[in-house]
């Protein structure tokens, strides 16, 4: 292929032919061929993590009562990074107090105008130590450096920022009434952006007057823990943060503690179903962000370079743990062969490895649970018989990796299709009729995302209101941002996070 | 000349635009206070309830996708059939012992509360929705839509005002609905019924059954192709039913406390807002 593009470079500087990077050229990328990428980890040496963390309850971080400790490992290497204690009923209890107690006495009694003072010092202090945040977050979790540095953490400042500002403006929120704060709230966060969903869920929270328990996910709760210290830094009142840690039983005595006013619960569909029905009869309020299935619906009129690069990011953003992802590519037939093989020689140019590295593309799977159900899901695709694509990059020797890949030949009904698979995993359709690619769209249990790529504005809004599902990425996706209200229909999900709707399941409205 | 006698009104349900009896056959005696027949209503079943969830769902995208401005006149044209049929609806009221000025209050407050939130059609989305200033190069916006098919369990109290002001919200914003009618009385649930008929109301937006509400709500709070709960009847029995049927399916779900239907706190755009998804776009800004 590198002589092909030789030649081209020859041309075009005597006869003006299309260049590899010109707009819609068919030639493609092939950057390997000109020169090797020499490595570039971040440098993770001016700071010193714990070996072992504790609860962090009542602005102090105290032993489990039980004496347990989990252990979190590198994925990318499968190395114990540090151990943290495993919550119990006992320490879920004296969080829920601590959070009582510090809701009862003062968080309550503060003006709003205090209030975000102190979540404005809490943005700051993550902006103040993001590169730290951000190397962690990267290590424990497997996402690239580049994510974790350049989204996850500048983001997650920035929700505490947004948020930091409603806390005196809320009679401005809720036209014709008055909101009032709930209480205690507990939160329950996944594996796939920490720090991230750390910032959706705390910022609202405090922002109108509630204090909050928290329990990040077992696989990835280290940056929650040096949130709790920068809690403490930031001279928040004990209390009105808690963060326990723990694996799913952890979360379950959250949801069934009788003083939680309300859960936040970000994580799959199958667990989110589980909360909401021991839920049922109480009158704890929730909001639920669960998984998807996102289609990406692209028209012949698409952009095609700007398309494949957006159908990249849809779905290998993050390994492809991302719950909004466009997991499903539905091409209309007319430019479907073109825009598959652009695809195909588009995800050859992703680097798959360690995830400091800061030309990685594609970092490691955040666990083994996840490396194995991917696989499981990559053999049941195979035996649905369709036909397998994945990029022929190198993978490291240890750790959890798994190539880029594409399933073409599948069927509406079948497993890949339907079913999340939080994985690096695109399934691809095609269609002729728009209301062909709007009924396979809506043919899903989920709601929370879709894609749309064609030229014409026109199209952009009748497909973008027919399909189901929370969020619109038009001629973009995996775009985020604290004004930007998010969340699922259907089984995607209830309640949004972020923008003025991310303050609606924070308050009771008098 | 002797009196004449007078014609009993047959009272069905109201499914799909049309008026089918329960697929059961089965009825059940309404009463007045002193123990006598005012008329049989049917006493649906299972069948009914999923008979009326698919029209319910056909209609949906439908209606859903009228204009703003036409759903609002088709609320206003529901206010103007029930004015032409006050009396019709004072008598029906009437046969349950209802006191003549009670029921001509509610009657009216009826007519109003649809007006009121025939108002509200092309307006809450403009309360509720957002420009959202993103940092990044995108318009970026947040709209309201509607969630989808409603169950509606309405109380046996103020049966016409109270189903009025649940229907009201839940179709205003462009929701389809079943109707689990008040159980004691639901004449006048059935009459409303043909006033939605005259009205414009396309056929499956609105369906209202009668019955037994232990008989058909568990089915229709579990069933796959319900969207969302309007529930008023708050015992911790029906609560707990209700919720643990709505997590099958991630349903939403609204206990809605009433203490007096007449009360004007029942008209607030909110009520719209809870059967409401919002639908953020992102567009990216450039040349």
């Amino acid at each position: 292929m590198s002589e092909q593009i030789k030649e081209t470079k020859t041309e075009s500087a005597t006869n003006g032919a299309q260049k590899p990077t010109s707009p819609n050229s068919d030639l493609k990328l092939d950057f390997a061929s000109f020169w090797e990428y020499s490595t570039a980890p971040e440098s993770g040496d001016f700071f010193d993590l714990k070996e072992s963390y504790d609860h962090f309850i009542g602005g102090k971080f105290v032993k489990p009562v039980k004496g347990r400790y989990m252990k979190t490992i590198n994925p990318s290497n499968e190395e114990v990074i540090a151990e943290f204690a495993e919550g119990t009923s006992e320490d879920v209890d004296s969080a829920v107090k601590a959070a009582r107690k510090a809701y009862d006495k003062e968080w309550s009694k503060l003006s709003g105008k205090e209030r975000g003072k102190y979540i404005y010092r809490l943005a700051r202090m993550i902006q103040g130590r993001s590169r730290e945040l951000a190397i962690v977050e990267s290590m424990d979790g497997g996402k690239p450096i580049r994510e974790s540095r350049d989204v996850d953490i500048p983001l997650a400042a920035a929700y505490f920022f947004y948020y930091a500002g409603w806390a005196d403006k809320l009679d401005y929120a809720f036209p014709g009434r008055e909101a009032k704060p709930l209480g205690v709230c507990g939160q329950i966060i996944p594996w796939n952006f920490p720090l991230l969903m750390l910032s959706w869920k705390i910022a609202p929270a405090l922002a109108a007057g509630n204090t909050v328990v928290l329990k990040p996910a077992e696989a990835t709760p280290l940056t929650a823990l040096i949130f709790a210290e920068i809690c403490q830094d930031a001279g928040l009142p004990d209390g009105v943060v808690n963060i326990v840690t723990g694996a799913g039983q952890t979360g379950a005595e959250i949801v069934n503690h009788p003083d939680v006013n309300k859960i936040a619960f970000t994580g799959s569909t199958k667990v989110g179903k589980i909360i909401q029905k021991s839920l049922a009869g109480t009158d704890k309020k929730f909001t639920l962000e669960l998984g998807g299935k996102g289609a990406n619906i692209v028209f012949e009129d698409a952009p095609i370079d700007q398309t494949v690069d957006g159908i990249i990011n849809a779905i290998f953003f993050n390994q492809g743990h991302v719950c909004c992802a466009g997991s499903r590519l539905l091409v209309q037939e007319g430019i479907a062969d073109r825009l598959i093989q652009k695809l195909k020689d588009r995800m050859e140019t992703l680097i798959v490895g360690d995830p400091l590295d800061k030309n990685t593309d594609v970092g490691a799977i955040n666990s083994k649970m996840q490396f194995d159900k991917i696989n499981e899901y990559i053999e049941i695709g195979k035996n649905e018989g369709a036909t397998i694509h994945q990029s022929s990059c190198n993978l490291p020797d240890s750790g959890f990796f798994c190539r880029p890949t594409l399933f073409m030949d599948v069927a509406q009904s079948n497993r890949i299709v339907q079913e999340e698979i939080f994985g690096p995993v695109l399934t691809i359709q095609t269609f002729r009729t728009p209301d062909e690619a709007v009924q396979k769209a809506n043919n899903t249990q989920y709601g929370l995302s879709g894609g749309v790529w064609t030229d014409k504005g026109s199209k952009i809004f009748k497909i973008g209101s027919q399909i189901r599902s929370g969020v619109i990425w038009s001629n973009t996706f995996n775009k985020f941002d604290p004004t930007s209200p998010f969340g699922g229909y259907k089984e995607s999900g209830v309640g949004r996070e972020g923008g003025l709707h991310g303050l609606y399941p924070y308050v009771k409205l008098k | 000349m002797s009196d004449r006698i007078k014609v009993l009104k047959t009272y069905k349900t109201y499914v799909d635009g049309k008026f089918p009896r329960s697929e059961s056959d089965r009825t059940y005696k309404i009463t007045d206070s002193k123990g006598k027949t005012i008329a049989n209503a049917c006493r649906c079943t299972r069948k009914d309830v999923r008979n009326a969830v698919v029209p319910a769902r056909a209609a949906f995208s439908g209606w859903s996708s009228r204009s703003a401005y036409n759903r609002g006149q088709v609320l206003y044209r529901i206010a103007e059939m029930l004015e032409g049929r006050k009396e019709q609806f004072v008598e029906e009221l009437m046969l349950t012992d209802v006191k003549k000025s009670d029921a001509e209050n509610e009657v009216q407050l009826s007519i109003d509360r649809l007006i009121y939130f025939a108002g509200w059609t092309d307006k809450y989305p403009q309360v509720f929705g957002t420009v959202n200033p993103v940092a990044s190069a995108h318009f970026n916006f947040s709209m309201p839509e509607s969630t989808g098919v409603v169950g509606i369990i309405a109380p046996d109290e103020s049966p016409l005002l109270a189903l009025v002001s649940l229907v009201a919200p839940v179709i205003a914003g462009g929701n389809s609905c079943v109707v689990l009618a008040s159980e004691v009385n639901p004449l006048p649930a059935v009459s409303f019924g043909e006033v939605l008929h005259a009205s414009d109301v396309p056929g499956g937006a609105v369906n209202i059954l009668t019955g037994f509400r232990d008989e058909m709500l568990d089915h229709l709070t579990s069933h796959m192709d319900v969207n969302a709960v309007f529930n008023t009847i708050l015992d911790q029995n029906t609560r707990k039913l209700i919720d643990e049927n709505a997590s099958i399916s991630i349903k939403r779900v609204e206990h809605y406390e009433a203490k007096n239907w007449k009360d004007d706190s029942h008209e607030n755009p909110y009520l719209i807002l809870n059967f409401q998804e919002t639908k953020t776009t992102w567009h990216p800004i450039g040349v």
